[in-house]
């Protein structure tokens, strides 16, 4: 493969396009709705009409309102409107209206089908990077992604970078890791690209290294990775090609949670679509430089998101985290230097090299640069995904964006993080969305989850939920987060049945202090945030439940 | 030398080699295009419970044996992890997403909807074999939230109603 060649793939993939073109969604959410069979549908209505030749029925990934979904675009390159049409809660009887439309070449005015405004700030205030082709290719099609200027990037750097450079470009992009902690990717990426590996193993290459793709998606409530690993696979790969080249590793492994079947099917379908055109594998672009990506599978431990966990998983071992230092970087997979990014920052790795370090590092604020996607979920009008540039105030996301509170309630707080978070409450939704605005507030920002809740949810429980899913997840390597999260789990019980007096909740703050500094790794130290953030913002909900205010 | 233990089918208590499990030469199979690599263990313990419906004790002998891994090693492996059963499933699956956004609207009254409709609590499986309850941590089908799986497919919008319905035709076909 040369660069002429893949040129040659993505003009003759530009080429089959057709005039009008149906996209239906065949991301997780929508399939789960029967969206096969709505797009089986649109085929054959589309063959029946005798329309083959000016229309097109595509599966793309995901198309961003997942609540209203089946969801089914038509584009009509023939009309000058810009705008397609978005019809949401598609069913296989559809089929045949939405095909009868084209033909007429009027506005769908069936009563059934039913429109997305696609004017909605929910879709007109996203700015796409790592989702600029979600929706838009074929996740299932190595060729839709090169006509999209994929692995143009890869060749770039591969022909006309060096290491350092890469390394360099990614540094000053601004780019922080979109797993939650935000430590600059830049500068792990130099960390690893200057780790030595052990000295002395005979069978081992002097310099082996490794680069690990973190899909260990394990927050509930986020889907984002989910979504970029269903929508766009290859976008993953090539960036983490380009992390490999740039560390000097020619071996990569994807952990990803067995729960995403969906994602694990389309990733293996890419991975041997790349080796096949030799964008994996030996020789990549007829260059020195190798790299293989093998994919390995959790089996449901949410500690295995941690990255020393991660690493004893891939060995094939129980998942149980090590003391850091020495940091993966320096000593990972096997003892040998190791970097492992989240899905969504290798996702935003392509793009950068692509437009420069200084077009991204102009979106954002000043310390957090780029884009961010959010799953915004819970008790609100919109679901889905959205990418919003750092910086946009948690209140556009839920009330612009998501349309308010469902059902006319009243939004109350939005939990961010998972259970390493906390939650936000009404009264700070101005706060710009980035790292360090949410960590001043007791929250992080997290893989990305983003839930919405409304007066109806009573706080207590939230901290109570979160306990129980700590406790349940802890490893029991260290006793703070073993024990800890079992005592932390039963005051709150105590409280929320009313039986707690106010000593109990002096305890609970005492111990969750003790639980997060002293706990070996960031399951434990981050289990008690949940339980600090409603106290320090809900402390009137715990007050109300003591057992002295029952009495009068 | 040592002779790989034998296997036992579940539901016989003699010792009976099954070798002429088609199951088995799959399982070696995948075991063989791991190059029995020890560290591919946790993808060969799915491939086994995939085939074999759990990871019986005579199962995880056979994997430790030709992985040359301790025994003791395979057994915490599979323990630590969530998805590895060491009992038998029931016919019928039915596992509710319990993640932050099916919580927050409604996956608890779900859960009590399925305890009374079955009769039993996460985790156990009928009396008859018909059906097996569990939760899980998150499907990240957030977006069709509170969501249900019924033998693999994800089920979204779903009520107490909705759920207890589809319980029946399960439970009918005792």
């Amino acid at each position: 493969m040369d660069f002429p060649e893949l040129l040659a793939i993505a003009n003759q993939e530009r080429q089959s396009q057709k005039a009008i073109r149906i996209r239906c969604c065949v991301a997780a959410g929508c399939l789960s709705s029967n969206s096969l069979v709505v797009k089986e549908r649109l085929e054959i209505a589309v063959t029946e009409a005798g329309l083959v030749d000016c229309v097109k029925v595509s599966g793309v990934g995901c198309m961003r309102l997942c609540c209203q979904g089946p969801l089914v675009q038509v584009d009509d390159s023939t009309q000058s409107e810009g705008v397609g049409i978005l019809y949401k809660a598609v069913t296989p009887d559809h089929a045949p209206a939405i095909v009868s439309t084209l033909q007429s070449l009027a506005a769908p005015e069936s009563p059934y089908l039913q429109q997305a405004d696609l004017r909605h700030p929910f879709f007109t205030q996203q700015q796409a990077i790592v989702l600029e082709n979600s929706g838009i290719i074929d996740p299932e099609r190595i060729e839709s992604y090169i006509a999209a200027e994929g692995y143009h990037a890869l060749h770039h750097v591969l022909r006309e970078m060096s290491s350092n450079q890469v390394i360099n470009e990614i540094m000053r992009s601004g780019l922080r890791g979109r797993g939650g902690a935000g430590y600059p990717t830049g500068l792990k990426w130099a960390t690893v690209a200057k780790a030595m590996s052990p000295q002395g193993e005979a069978l081992r290459t002097a310099n082996h290294k490794f680069v690990v793709c973190n899909a260990d998606e394990g927050d509930p409530g986020a889907f984002m990775d989910r979504s970029i690993l269903e929508s766009d696979p290859h976008r993953v790969l090539e960036g983490m090609a380009i992390a490999a080249y740039a560390i000097g590793a020619s071996q990569g492994y994807i952990y990803i949670r067995a729960e995403y079947p969906l994602a694990i099917q389309r990733l293996q379908i890419a991975i041997h679509q790349a080796q096949k055109l030799g964008l994996l594998g030996s020789r990549v672009f007829d260059s020195p430089f190798d790299f293989r990506i093998d994919l390995r599978m959790g089996a449901g431990a949410y500690v295995c998101g941690e990255e020393t966990a991660l690493m004893a998983s891939i060995e094939g071992k129980r998942g149980i985290p090590s003391p850091r230092p020495p940091y993966p970087a320096e000593r990972g997979l096997w003892g040998f230097p190791t970097l492992i990014n989240n899905v969504e920052t290798f996702a935003n790795v392509p793009p950068i090299i692509r437009k420069g370090a200084d077009w991204y590092a102009s979106i954002g604020t000043e310390k957090s640069k780029g884009t961010k996607v959010f799953a915004l979920a819970g008790k609100i009008r919109n679901t889905g995904l959205i990418e919003v540039p750092m910086g946009t105030t948690i209140r556009q996301i839920v009330e612009e964006m998501g349309g308010g509170v469902s059902a006319g309630g009243v939004a109350k707080a939005v939990q961010t993080g998972g259970p390493s978070g906390g939650c936000i409450p009404a009264s700070a939704f101005d706060t710009p969305v980035d790292y360090e605005s949410l960590t001043q507030l007791g929250s992080i920002m997290g893989s990305g989850g983003m839930i919405v809740m409304d007066q109806s949810t009573r706080m207590v429980d939230v901290a109570h939920y979160f306990m129980e899913f700590c406790r349940d997840e802890s490893c029991g390597k260290c006793i703070p987060c073993r024990v800890g999260t079992v005592q932390l789990y039963q005051l709150l019980s105590k409280i929320r049945e009313g039986k707690a007096t106010p000593a109990d909740l002096d305890l609970l703050e005492e111990l969750c202090d003790m639980v997060k500094y002293t706990s070996l790794c960031g399951l434990g130290q981050s289990a008690p945030n949940p339980v600090l953030s409603t106290l320090r913002y809900f402390r009137n909900e715990y007050e109300a439940l003591m057992m002295n205010s029952n009495e009068s | 030398m040592v002779t790989p233990p034998p296997i036992r089918t579940a539901n016989s208590t003699s010792l009976q080699h099954m070798s002429n499990d088609s199951r088995l030469k799959v399982l070696d199979a995948t075991m063989k295009r791991h190059q029995y690599q020890q560290d591919a263990l946790i993808e060969i313990l799915h491939k086994a419970q995939e085939l074999f419906g759990y990871l019986g004790n005579d199962l995880l002998l056979y994997i430790a044996y030709h992985l040359k891994l301790p025994p003791s090693h395979v057994y915490g492996v599979a323990t630590f992890y969530h998805l590895f059963s060491l009992t038998p499933k029931g016919i019928h699956r039915c596992v509710v997403c319990i993640g932050t956004a099916c919580y927050v609207k409604g996956a608890a009254a779900l859960l009590s909807a399925v305890e009374q409709c079955a009769q039993i609590h996460p985790g156990e499986t009928t009396a008859d074999d018909q059906l097996s309850f569990s939760t899980a941590r998150c499907l990240g089908a957030c977006g069709i939230a509170p969501a249900v799986v019924f033998d693999g497919n994800v089920c979204g919008h779903q009520t107490p109603e909705l759920v207890c319905d589809r319980l029946q035709t399960f439970l009918a076909q005792r």
